[in-house]
This record gives structure tokens, sequence and C-alpha cells, in this order.
């Protein structure tokens, strides 16, 4: 019988990403439901020195496989390593981070596998017996669909970045760490690597920043919103529309086609709120609206709203502060 | 080199409306277009047909009515267009879906298979990697550009990531997905949209393949959609209307509540 829930946490060049701990945090939440163990996968080359970390971070077990072949992500030897796993092992939830790495690997899994997978999922339940329900937006964010796994196992999600809350580290922890070798089927290693290249990221990451300095379509002029975020210690992001008219890179983009934050504050200046932008930010922390407009559905998701003009808001603010 | 583009008709997404009353979709009169990831496949596929000479097939799982979206294809300058297309598909989840696509990929025969990255109504980007495992062919994803090496007779891919890129390649059958930036898909061109009206869809039904019944539709499909809601807020909601110093000033004292400054 399947048992215990596994998070397959995402290494680039050794360095854990965040979408791992917050799967971690999430894993051992419904642990405490099903009062199993949390299992994290750690599969690269020159990675096992990173495993104690994951048991830091929540894992009760860190299966590890550290092996020349999955220097650089490439999809089989990927697949190979974690099919490997779990049909030894046989976890009964399996979760990815919905990133380029974990869209890629999680459905070529599950179909190895035959089981249900759900994408990009911003909720996940369970209950007493182990059931999981995975939650995620569909249509353009218009819907929420609750879907489950009834007769299959593991039950597979992608979860969608920056929706879950990190795992707190705590070094006192304990865990096992079980180093796993696998027999390559190098015949199936068709696809070869040629060249990989770091993209220089020009922008800070919105997704890591404390407090967002947002703008909208009611913004004019940026600059200011830059010199509130550097006075709040924060950054600057942005809503579709100042993207789509070139004003702001699209790595600031907040919202259904771009990145899902939950900042500490979150601070929407002249951003009416399409349901597209709430998907990305709703989780937020604490969110102040300033709009003009008294019916902007912004405001139905706001802790503080006000009705003002921003860029006047944003001008006494910086004198302010 | 035998080209399928396997593509999906969607409601234009970006037109759905939420019913205030009801509480759900608006889908009437929503008008069904070509999934915009796959648009681009098919213009991918075009193009290779173009600069080294390919058959390029295109298919699309649905009801009768995407035929429209087949003849749209064919009038952007496809070959062959086939419906895949019968009760016994209907409810299949991405699984059951790669399956029976997978199947008619089998049937068809092909070097090269295309898909987009993901379809705007589901965006799970799951049934283009679960085709190729379904086929046992390789999968590069994430495709930002794709060209053919004649001489070695493989593809050379760039792979996107949100932090990098690679440049792969691959010799012999495989299954990319590709991003609808790569490239701006080209208008239905007039002889290509008189010449559509000449051509047969083609229809493949569940007898057409090797299919068991038991791995498509609902009962082939793992996972079950247990309910579905519109967006609903809870938050707590203080809507002040304030002149622009005292709104700087209410913002600052709700910071320095909080210790954010």
């Amino acid at each position: 019988m399947n048992k215990n829930i596994w998070v397959f946490c995402e290494q680039r060049d050794g360095e854990i990403q965040p979408v791992a701990l917050e799967l971690l945090g999430i894993a051992k939440e419904l642990s405490e439901k099903t009062n199993e163990k949390v299992g994290a996968i750690l599969v690269g080359h020159n990675v096992k020195a990173k495993a104690n970390d994951l048991v830091a971070y929540g894992a009760d077990e860190v299966y590890v496989v550290d092996d020349e072949e999955l220097d650089n992500f490439l999809t089989e030897p990927y697949v190979q390593a974690v099919y490997k796993l779990v049909s030894d092992y046989k976890p009964s939830i399996l979760l990815f981070g919905a990133t380029s790495i974990g869209r890629d690997l999680a459905p070529r899994l599950s179909a190895r596998l035959r089981t249900g997978l759900t994408a990009d999922c911003t909720k996940l339940e369970c209950d007493e017996k182990g059931n999981l329900f995975m939650t995620r937006p569909a249509f353009g964010g218009n819907l929420f669909a609750t879907i489950a796994c009834p007769d299959h196992r593991p039950q597979m999600s992608t979860v969608r970045p920056g929706v879950m809350k990190k795992a707190e580290r705590d070094d006192s922890r304990k865990g096992e760490i079980i180093d796993v070798k696998i027999d390559w089927d190098t015949s199936k290693f068709a696809v070869k690597l040629i060249e990989e290249v770091k993209e220089v990221q020009s922008v800070d990451k919105i997704e890591d920043a404390k407090i967002l300095v947002s703008c909208g379509r009611g913004v004019k002029n940026v600059k200011p919103a830059f010199e509130v975020a550097e006075k709040l210690k924060g950054t600057v992001s942005s809503s579709r529309a100042l993207v789509d008219a070139g004003v702001m890179e699209h790595a600031r983009q907040v919202g259904q086609t771009g990145k899902t934050v939950r900042p500490q504050a979150y601070l929407a200046f002249g951003i009416s709120g399409a349901i597209q932008h709430l998907a990305g930010m709703e989780e937020s922390e604490f969110i102040v609206a300033v709009n003009t407009d008294k019916s902007a559905p912004i405001f139905k998701v706001a802790n503080l709203g006000i009705v003002s003009d921003a860029a006047a808001v944003m001008k006494n603010l910086i004198k302010m502060l | 080199m035998k080209i399928i583009v396997c593509i999906k008709q969607v409601p234009n997404t970006t037109e759905i409306k939420i019913d205030p009353v009801t509480n759900t979709l608006k889908r009437d009169g929503v008008p069904s277009i070509i999934n915009p990831d796959d648009k681009s496949a098919i213009d991918v596929a075009i193009q290779l047909k173009e600069k080294h000479g390919a058959e390029v097939t295109v298919i699309c799982m649905g009801p009768p009515q995407a035929e429209n979206a087949l003849r749209e294809a064919l009038a952007m300058g496809a070959d062959n267009a086939y419906l895949l297309t019968d009760r016994a598909f209907a409810g299949s989840d991405t699984l059951a879906t790669s399956t029976i696509v997978a199947a008619a990929i089998k049937k068809l025969g092909a070097d090269v298979v295309l898909c987009g990255r993901q379809a705007i109504d589901g965006d799970t980007a799951q049934v283009g990697p679960q085709i190729a495992e379904h086929l046992g062919i390789p999968q590069i994803t994430y495709a930002a550009a794709i060209d053919y090496n004649e001489e070695r007779n493989s593809l050379i891919v760039k792979r996107q990531f949100e932090d990098r890129y690679q440049t792969l390649e691959v010799s012999g059958q495989c299954l990319v997905t590709v991003l609808s930036t790569l490239c701006k898909p080209r208008y239905m061109n007039v002889w290509d949209i008189v010449d559509q009206d000449s051509k047969e869809v083609g229809k493949i039904t569940f007898a057409d393949m090797d299919l068991d019944a038991k791995n498509i539709g609902l009962a082939g499909s793992p996972t079950k959609v247990q309910s579905t809601a519109t967006k609903q807020f809870d938050k707590t909601i203080e809507t002040l209307e304030l002149d622009p110093e005292a709104a700087a000033k209410a913002i600052i004292d709700a910071l320095s509540k909080r210790h954010l400054i």
C-alpha cells in the first residue's frame, strides 16, 4: 500500500529552489493530518550535501540520487531516477513545483506510472485517509476546480511557486538520508545537451520581495514608484497593462500570465484588479489598494482600500517616508 | 520528414465572463479559437516544410465543431487534417486524452510531433509530455526556437527555463512543445483558403485505433473533478475616501503597525 507524502526538491546548480521549501511546508501540514512521513527527493550531481538542509526544513526521509548523469536537467535521466524511487518506495502523494522543470518531469512520470496529475495547484487539502484534494485555477483564472485522484497512487500534483508558505528551518530536526543508485537505461538518452546558458536577471526578483509597490494603468509615470519602493526597501512590480505597453519588464508582471507573489505587503497603485491579476497577488499578507475608481475590483481583496489619486499619494509617501 | 501537429480548439478565455447571479461561466457567444501555443506549433511545422520539405498533418481531438480549427490549419498551409472524435472520448483527463492522441499518431506515423506548450482553457501543459511517454519517444518542452540540421538529420531546439536556456539536439523521432513566443503565426492565405475547401478533414474514431476502452474517457481518467467554484473573497475590507496626504499617512501607519517600516 502506498504511504507517505513526497516532495520533488528541485535544485539548480546545486541550489535548492525556494519552491521546494514551500512544498516541504505544505507536505508537513498534510502529514500532520494523515499521520505519515514527509519524504524529500533530491536528485542531481554533487547535491548530497544539501540533504541535511531538507531535513532541517521538515523532511523525515531524504532520498538522494547523486550521479553525473543528472548534472544538467534532462527529462529522461531525471524521469528514470524519480520513477525508480517512486516504484521502490511507493509514496501516496508526490508533489512538484510548477516550474519549467516540474512541468516537464511530472507529466512524463505520471504517464509512466499511469496515475493522475493535477497541474499548477494553488491549494492542497487532504482527509485523514490521505485522499488529496487539489484546487487549481482554470479558464484564465475565472474558475477554480477541485480535483481528486481517488483510485490511483501516487496522487501527483504540480504546485504553483509562491503560493504555499515556506517551511521553517529547524536544525535540531532529525531525519534519515537514503542513497539510491540507478541502473541507467542509456539507450533512452536520445536528447543531447549542446550548451546551457544562464540568463542574467536584470530585474529584482518580485517573488522574493517583502514589500511590493505595484503599478497599473492608473499610474502614468512609474518613476515615483521606484522611489517609494527604495524607501520601503521593497521592489516594484506591475500589472499586465504596463507590461503590454512596454513601460515595465515582463519579469515584474504579477498575475495569471506573470508571477504569483505573496509579500508581507502589496501596495497596488492605479491597478483595477482584473481577475487574472488578483490570481497572482491575493495571497499577499496585507494588501493596500489606491485607485480613483471606487468600484475597482481590487478593493474586494484589499485590506486597506483608499479612493484617491495614485500619483499624488506616491508623491506624499516619498515626502513622508 | 513527416510532422504531426496536435492542436486544441479552445474558448477565447479572455472573453469569458462570470454570471453574477448563477456564479457560473458564461460560455454562450464566446468564440472558439485555435489555442495560441498550438497555432505557433502549426506555423513552425509549415516553416520546416518550406525550408526543408515535410508533410504536415494536423490533428485535433474534440466534438464535430472542432473541424473549424482544422479547416483553419489547412488554410494556413497544412497538408492533411484529422479530427479525433467519438462519444467514448468524452470526459477524458490529460492522461486519457494523451492515450487517445498517441494512438492516432501511431496510426498515422510521424517523425516529429509538435504540440503547443499549454492550452489557455486548462493551462496544464501535460498532454504533450504524456503523449511522448505513450509513444516511447523523447520530448523537449518549452521550445523557444527550432531548427533542422539536414546533414545530421536532427532537430536543434532552444529549450527555455525561467533563468536559463539549453540548446538541445535530438535525432530520430521526438515530440516538441512550443511556446507561443516562438513565432507570430501566419494568417490563412488566400490560395490555401480556397484549396482547403476541396480537402477532406479525415475522421478518426475509437474503432479506427488500437485503444482499450478502459484507458480512455471518464473511466480511463485517474483524476476526477470534485467541485468547481468561481472566485470568492473573504477579506476584511476597509475602503476610505481620503485626500492624498491623509492616504499616504494611512499607508505609513498601517505598515508601521505591521512592523514593516
